[in-house]
């Protein structure tokens, strides 16, 4: 006997809420090209990205912080096989700690020849320097912005 | 807090394999409860309570499939619950059965479920709709590239290489050779592992668990119960969750808690069990671990943050091989572990499973010999639910 299978597909739309605090922070950077974070009244750690409450002190944030665009790569990987529904490979993304924040915001790298994964990965090595580039078309996402080596 | 004892009095595993076309889903999760009961010889009748371990829907393609399952383990009638911690359900499930016990609700629970994630095609796109849709999702996060980004800064820190992650791969295929339930049984060799293809930057192909099809289940008792009843059980000795907070990014910079290349919150857990289970030095009181790694750098912080190694020695006392490999000290995933089989929704299961055999001295040609004392972990979601147990004989 021949054992029978089913093809089932799942395509779900949702319209999520961003809220107040992430509202604000796309907005800065799809009109002005500007990152910013929160600061904790109790802790004084910047969030980037901005959350209303501090992941430490529980507390909620109050002032706006402007950050970046120069900061340093916390974690990164470098992917070369492809996922269905994700980019085609080879792509390089991860965290960078931009100047004047306390936490890492994700981004991709770009500028990088990723053709050598050991010497790309060299070139994206934690503590290493990033500047900030914003694309021309925003649309209030993190996919505005992405990270190149200074 | 004094709880009673709470003793694991069946266990139930299907072979784990990519696919299993013979059986649909309930099949599969009812061939596991099937194993469990003979065990213990009792029947789907004497169980009080079911809880049904089920990792997230999507995986399955079903939602809520525990409704699904209901028949396959009897739930008509009874306390019926579903868990999902994503990859420590398995353990956070069996956690959920100890305290029906231990609150003297039930006095024997059945726990089981089953995965067929060999049946799903898009398992990271799944696992990319873990993040938040506000400021992550956009990135092309998936648990291969989280854990690579943890290995990237455990390397970073403690000085780990590609070939220490393969050391990891070598010896749990080894053990897994003698597991005839695991899915990946082939042996391998640093330079096979090492040619395999680039998937995420240091992860190559070689280092993560395969998507494996196969059920898991067991059965639960009262020391009451058990005793009244002239059964045959080892104990859970220590059991205990911790979480860490949720921005992975929150796990780097300045000022954080934990640190993204660790298992912080996993250390935490196994203080809580040890601290239940009266184990004030895991090196000596320990004798075997089976401690969920999907991904062979993860397997070093579970190894340090379940106290058997100091933070960063793990990869060079594996090297130096005198730990961590069957027959040697301190043997880790002597059953292979989940970097060779990994059914999702019970794969933490299968973690205290595999630990209760090895007490019990059932554990067959993988078996570590005069072991007392084992313990077992389950990690979910990115590093939210670190579930641990200590069990005894």
């Amino acid at each position: 006997m021949q054992f029978l299978k089913r093809t089932e597909n799942w395509n779900i739309t949702y319209e999520h809420a961003l809220g107040e605090t992430a509202s604000w922070f796309y907005t800065k950077i799809r009109d002005d090209a500007e990152i910013y974070g929160r600061r904790c009244p109790e802790s004084g750690r910047v969030l980037v990205p901005p959350r209303a409450f501090s992941d430490q002190t529980l507390a909620p944030t109050t002032d706006w912080v402007k950050v970046g665009p120069e900061g340093v790569i916390e974690a990164f990987t470098i992917v070369y096989d492809a996922f269905k529904n994700l980019p085609p490979p080879p792509y390089a993304f991860g965290y960078v700690m931009l100047e004047g924040a306390d936490t890492a915001i994700g981004g991709y790298f770009k500028g990088v020849d990723l053709g050598d994964p050991a010497a790309a990965a060299r070139k994206l090595a934690i503590g290493t320097r990033v500047t900030t580039r914003f694309a021309k078309e925003r649309k209030g996402d993190v996919l505005d912005f992405w990270f190149e080596t200074v | 807090m004094k709880a009673p004892r709470v003793g694991i009095i069946g266990i139930g595993q299907s072979d784990y394999k990519s696919r299993r076309d013979d059986a649909n889903y309930p099949e599969l999760v009812r061939e596991a409860v099937a194993l469990a009961l003979k065990d213990c010889q009792r029947s789907l009748e004497d169980m009080e309570a079911v809880v049904y371990s089920l990792a997230p829907d999507a995986l399955l393609g079903i939602g809520n499939a525990e409704r699904l399952g209901v028949d396959a383990v009897g739930a008509r009638n009874k306390r019926f619950m579903r868990i999902n911690t994503g990859g420590s359900t398995g353990i956070s499930s069996v956690a959920a059965a100890h305290s029906h016990i231990a609150a003297g609700a039930c006095d024997i629970v059945l726990v089981a479920g089953a995965d067929k994630v060999g049946e799903c095609g898009d398992s990271q796109t799944i696992m990319n709709k873990i993040w938040d849709p506000i400021y992550e999702r956009s990135l092309p996060l998936g648990t291969i590239t989280m854990l690579a980004m943890s290995a990237l800064r455990y390397m970073h820190k403690y000085g780990m290489t590609q070939e220490d992650m393969a050391r990891v791969i070598v010896k749990n295929r080894a053990h897994a050779a003698l597991n005839p339930r695991a899915h990946l049984r082939k042996e391998t060799t640093i330079e096979e592992v090492m040619s395999s293809r680039m998937i995420s930057w240091p992860i190559k192909l070689f280092d993560c668990c395969p998507q494996s099809s196969g059920g898991c289940a067991m059965v639960l008792a009262s020391e009451e119960y058990i005793r009244a009843n002239n059964l045959e059980a080892v104990w859970i000795t220590g059991l205990a969750h911790s979480s860490e907070s949720y921005y992975l990014g929150d796990r780097m910079g300045r000022g954080y808690t934990a640190d993204h290349a660790d298992a912080h919150a996993l250390g935490e857990s196994f203080q809580r069990s040890y601290k239940m289970a009266g184990i004030a030095d895991p090196v000596r009181q320990v004798d075997v671990a089976e401690l969920y790694a999907p991904f062979s750098n993860t397997e070093f912080h579970a190894i340090e943050a379940a106290g058997l190694a100091p933070i960063g020695r793990s990869p060079q006392m594996l090297k130096d091989g005198e730990y961590f490999k069957l027959g040697g000290r301190l043997p880790v995933n002597p059953s292979g572990g989940t970097v060779c089989s990994n059914p999702i929704a019970v794969t933490a299961m299968v973690r205290v499973a595999e630990a209760a055999l090895q007490v019990w001295g059932r554990a067959g040609a993988h078996q570590v010999q005069g072991a007392k004392v084992a313990i077992a972990s389950g990690n979910g979601g990115d590093h939210q639910f670190f579930g641990t147990m200590v069990v005894e004989a």
